[in-house]
């Protein structure tokens, strides 16, 4: 009698937790794969310098907490000069997306050639220090401006969208509930979406995206074809820069406040990205990125549902490197690492 | 006229001298073939004369002194090399393998001919053009690295050990492409440890030995030569 009225309960408990967990699941879709377009394009990055020089870019972080910087700036100075109120709000969402690529990309090539490029030589782990030093430089950089010019290092940007758009999931099938959206999570997604089939097409078709991949592969040979591996560094480092400086920018608009120290977590779990999408793999890490945000927006939203109250949301990125580590732990070389066997 | 010459170059690795003062003289329309044993220094040879290690002396291509400059430029210039052990990019199609040998070439419809003009010599290209370079035979890498440096129709051709780990027939038909090139015009460099397939394509060759040129002359007196055959084809 008592087992069955136990089984009873647990069969109803689950039923509740499945029907709970499927009301949220829309919302929990669209909010992680708006989270996990920042963390994809982020994690592109990485994964491009790593292919090419074998090294972890760790101030890449930084790079895009400048561009969110950067973007947000521009937007207030527009603002202060009166431009903004005659200007529709998609120019200006176009203006400060390109200003703050254009800066980072720049900002990118300019960190390679003085902190990286005279290391190339050296063992890795030099260029590592390198990279974590320059990450601190640009933290320290970036709150020494914002606090003299705004007296806080943080800073509340002006949100170009803030509506919310309803998408009626709950037609599709009554178990789920309806989904809330910023329209600018529509924009994060379209931008991010863009800058990674752009980024995909040039590196598959173009002849400097071809020259990149023959440059990662085997540097040397590639200088023998007349290839200009220098350019080829800086080109890589330009385009990982400015989509990391870009995505900063979609990043502010979409949290509205940011402050110097936002690179740090976000570039963890890009880099993260990168690693499970296997690292150097420019694909790999979209996919990576998505998976990780749908993740932890998954947890956040269920991890009180599922073990009744006992872990809540905040233990999402637990639970999201939990799982990381346990498919690593099988596939080491990342979900897409290399399968070509090569032939020497 | 004299196309290609090294005088007195001298090529370090740290401390490790790998070249003692080598001298050579490539004419336009020769094959000229460099012989020796293992870590003789002729891999280090091709390396100079593309600025792929550091050297000291004369280098100097078409009358102009190349020896300080980067690999990419020498490159454009008209000198082509096919490393040792092939290095073609696994990773990349037979397609983009031969686009990269293209770097340079600006005119897309050059690149095409070209293309085509590389099927003639190695029709099994063709078949693979989509494949990447990677999952091809040994032979058919050999072949994409030969057509891959052809592709910057280049002034002369540096080959180095071609024949390394193929199967005998295979080597055959290699060489039998290096001497139609030549037969048409191209200037070519090559190095080998299998001496007495070399001297046989060649018109002159070079002998070397611990980092220096020990004996040279023309390939046929070089095969009869009694020191040659004792040290480098028994």
């Amino acid at each position: 009698m008592l087992y069955l009225f136990c089984g009873f309960y647990i069969h109803k408990r689950g039923f509740n937790m499945i029907s709970e967990i499927l009301q949220t699941l829309p919302q929990v879709l669209v909010d992680g794969l708006t989270l996990g377009a920042v963390y994809a394009v982020v994690a592109i990055g990485y994964t491009m310098v790593y292919g090419i020089l074998e090294f972890i870019n760790f101030a890449h972080g930084e790079i895009f907490m400048t561009g969110a910087f950067v973007g947000t700036s521009t937007l207030l100075i527009f603002n202060t000069a009166g431009l903004l109120s005659g200007m529709p709000g998609w120019v200006a969402y176009i203006l400060i997306l390109v200003t703050a690529m254009l800066f980072t990309g720049l900002m990118g090539v300019g960190i390679e050639r003085v902190a990286y490029r005279p290391l190339r030589k050296a063992p890795k782990l030099i260029t590592l220090i390198s990279a974590i030093g320059v990450s601190f430089l640009l933290q320290d950089i970036v709150r020494f401006i914002a606090d003299l010019k705004t007296g806080s290092f943080l800073v509340t940007g002006i949100s170009l969208y803030n509506e919310n758009v309803k998408i009626k999931t709950s037609s599709i099938w009554d178990s789920f509930d309806d989904a809330f959206l910023k329209t600018n999570s529509i924009i994060v997604l379209a931008v991010a979406v863009l800058l990674m089939i752009g980024l995909d097409i040039f590196i598959n078709r173009t002849k400097w995206g071809v020259a990149m991949r023959a440059v990662a592969q085997d540097r040397e040979t590639a200088s023998l074809m007349s290839i200009n591996v220098n350019k080829v560094i800086a080109l890589t480092f330009f385009i990982g820069s400015a989509l990391g400086g870009g995505t900063g920018v979609l990043f502010a608009q979409q949290y509205g406040t940011i402050d110097p120290y936002i690179g740090f977590i976000l570039g963890l779990k890009a880099f993260t990205a990168a690693v499970l999408g296997g690292i150097g793999n420019v694909r790999g890490a979209m996919f990576g990125g998505l998976f990780i945000g749908v993740l932890e927006m998954f947890s956040a939203a269920n991890l009180g549902i599922i073990t009744s109250g006992n872990f809540g949301g905040e233990y999402k990125d637990v639970v999201a490197f939990i799982i990381l580590i346990t498919i690593l732990i099988f596939k080491p070389e990342g979900l897409f690492g290399r399968a070509v066997k090569e032939k020497v | 006229m004299s196309l290609l010459q090294l005088q007195n170059v001298h090529a370090y690795y740290g401390a490790i001298e790998a070249l003692k003062g080598i001298s050579l003289t490539v004419n336009e329309g020769e094959i000229v073939t460099l012989i020796g044993s293992n870590g003789a220094g002729k891999s280090t040879t091709l390396k100079s004369i593309c600025g792929q290690v550091k050297t000291q002396g004369a280098i100097s291509f078409n009358g102009r002194e190349i020896g300080s400059q980067p690999p990419h430029q020498t490159a454009s210039e008209g000198i082509a090399h096919v490393p040792e052990g092939r290095r073609i990019f696994s990773r990349l199609t037979v397609k983009e393998n031969l686009e990269m040998g293209a770097f340079s070439v600006k005119d897309k419809k050059l690149i095409k001919e070209r293309t085509e003009q590389a099927f003639v010599y190695f029709p099994r290209l063709k078949e693979r053009f989509g494949q990447l370079g990677g999952t091809m035979s040994g032979g058919e890498q050999q072949m994409l690295a030969i057509a891959r440096a052809l592709m910057m129709k280049p002034r002369i051709l540096l080959l180095d050990e071609p024949s390394m780990g193929l199967a005998p027939i295979i080597v055959e038909q290699i060489f039998d492409i290096i001497q139609e090139l030549n037969r048409e015009g191209m200037t070519i460099l090559l190095v080998e440890q299998n001496a007495y397939q070399a001297l046989q394509i060649a018109h002159r060759g070079y002998v070397i030995q611990t980092g220096e040129i020990i004996m040279e002359g023309e390939a046929n007196l070089l095969l009869s030569n009694d020191q040659v055959k004792e040290a480098y084809l028994a």
